[in-house]
């Protein structure tokens, strides 16, 4: 594969004001998302995580700093993205396969041909005979998912994923995750991931950002060098828990660092 | 024992109505209370059988007048809604009006409306519009400016179009809200259909009663109190129906699968 930049963040600085307080909540920071690549983000909460990947999907505007996507600067402009915010926004109107669909109804794909690919992808997203569900009568991790298939049929190769599976318990989590790099490794899409969780980034991840507490700046890059396909068991082999002190050691530092 | 529980409390309220029935067929016969004062139930239900079908005529009058006001109060509410919801300074500049203008008693509109209009359809279907229109404005309102901001930027990073974004997230998140209103704006609409009679028309339900009254028959007032009753009732119902039919995903819920 070749080394392509696919989105890149230049000297992102936000803050987020509240009445009258004005509070910094990213400064200075710049990230990059090669094509194909698999990047994470890690950080505590209220790191300005969630505001870094609104930034990078054109919903927010930065204080300062640039947005690249394919080279062309497209800082504060909205564009056709795969965005996944943190709570799935599924339509409790919409059945899935129409919650599916909104993509593609958006981009004014025709009747026929819609249908089609959800039927198509249905299965792949493990949802085979839940079309005609809505998200309501479904479990956490069925709706994500849902949200995940919608994600994907957004025509972007650019995926940005707001901490996808936080609001899950551990064991539907450990098996989204596995179920996501064979997904991710299905369609190849260069994802932007945010998360806060150490073994969520190591596991998916060839490369992982941390971000200090808020305001969020750059603290530490680490390239994750585990051979894919990776299976569940990589997480209890040496490298990982190589990877897993450095990475603890770093937050470690920076939170620290973030109450003096 | 829980299904026994249950019809016992679904009976309460109709044998509660038949013992309040009883009570008044009793005091009204053994008292000889005078039948222009207070007839009795079975006096009620002569009045009522041997005139239904002049109550079904006037009664289709009255309906007329309640669908075509409430038809046109749902579009006008569901355009300025949508219109208040899109340019805020129109909500800023109109929503207090609209508050305001509740305070002026309809009664006293009423009489204006028939002034420009006439005696004809037009004022009554302007009176129902007009109580109806308040309620489901104010909780259209409501209902767009709770739609969630964060689901119209995921529209945006999808690209959708005003009309998308409208269809699919706007209308469908503001329709419980649509519901109580219309529910509530159903049960005014026949009483502004029947003030509208009242001051002026030929037929419906209102001139029905103002007949009844001028002549001292008593038992056919009831009769059109029933009737009045019977007409919200089912009107309210058949909001309800629509509600379900229009809101699919709130009645699959009892069926789920969550583990």
């Amino acid at each position: 594969m070749n080394k392509q930049l696919k989105l890149k963040l230049e000297g992102i600085s936000a803050t987020y004001s509240t009445g009258e307080k004005i509070l910094p909540v990213l400064d200075n920071v710049s990230l990059s998302v090669d094509t194909g690549e698999f990047v994470s983000v890690l950080g505590p909460s209220g790191s300005g995580k969630s505001t870094l990947l609104k930034i990078a999907a054109g919903l927010l505007k930065p204080e300062r700093g640039k947005i690249l996507v394919d080279g062309r600067n497209m800082t504060g402009l909205s564009r056709l993205v795969g965005y996944m915010p943190q709570q799935d926004l599924l339509f409790p109107w919409k059945t899935m396969r129409q919650n599916a669909a909104l993509p593609l109804i958006s981009a004014k794909l025709d009747k026929k041909e819609t249908k089609a690919r959800i039927e198509e992808l249905l299965p792949v997203f493990g949802l085979q005979g839940f079309g005609e569900y809505y998200p309501d009568q479904l479990s956490g991790g069925m709706r994500q998912r849902g949200a995940l298939m919608r994600t994907m049929l957004i025509e972007s190769d650019l995926l940005l994923l707001d901490e996808p599976f936080a609001a899950l318990d551990a064991l539907t989590r450990q098996n989204l995750q596995e179920w996501l790099l064979k997904i991710w490794g299905h369609f190849r899409r260069s994802v932007l991931f945010i998360t806060h969780s150490i073994d969520e980034a190591i596991y998916l991840s060839d490369r992982v950002y941390v971000i200090t507490e808020r305001p969020g700046k750059n603290a530490f890059e680490q390239i994750i060098d585990i051979p894919r396909p990776r299976s569940k068991s990589v997480t209890i082999t040496p490298p990982f828990s190589h990877y897993k002190k450095l990475l603890l050691e770093a937050l470690a530092d920076n939170t620290a660092a973030g109450t003096k | 024992m829980k299904k026994w529980l249950n019809i016992k409390n679904n009976l309460a309220a109709p044998l509660f109505m038949v013992f309040l029935i009883a009570a008044w067929e009793l005091i009204t016969t053994t008292m000889a209370v005078p039948e222009y004062i207070l007839p009795s139930p079975s006096v009620i239900a002569i009045a009522l059988n041997e005139n239904f079908s002049l109550l079904v005529e006037h009664s289709r009058i009255t309906i007329v007048a309640v669908l075509g006001g409430a038809i046109l109060a749902m579009t006008l509410a569901l355009v300025l809604a949508l219109a208040m919801d899109r340019w805020r300074i129109l909500k800023q500049a109109f929503y207090p009006i609209l508050v305001v203008s509740q305070s002026v008693p309809i009664f006293a509109l009423a009489p204006l409306l028939l002034i420009w209009f006439g005696a004809g359809l037009l004022p009554k279907v302007l009176i129902v519009a007009l109580v109806c229109f308040f309620p489901l404005a104010v909780n259209l309102v409501e209902g767009f400016s709770q739609v969630d901001p964060e689901t119209i930027d995921l529209m945006h990073t999808m690209q959708a179009d005003r009309w998308l974004i409208m269809r699919s997230v706007q209308l469908p998140s503001a329709m419980p809200y649509f519901f109580t209103g219309l529910k509530i704006a159903a049960t005014y609409s026949v009483m502004g259909a029947i003030i509208g009679e009242w001051l002026a028309a030929r037929a419906g339900l209102g001139i029905y009663m103002l007949r009844a009254m001028h002549s001292f028959r008593t038992s056919h007032l009831f009769a059109a109190i029933i009737v009045v009753v019977f007409l919200s009732l089912a009107l309210f119902k058949l909001v309800e129906a629509i509600r379900w039919l229009a809101m699919p995903w709130q009645r699959k819920t009892t069926e789920n699968l969550k583990e």
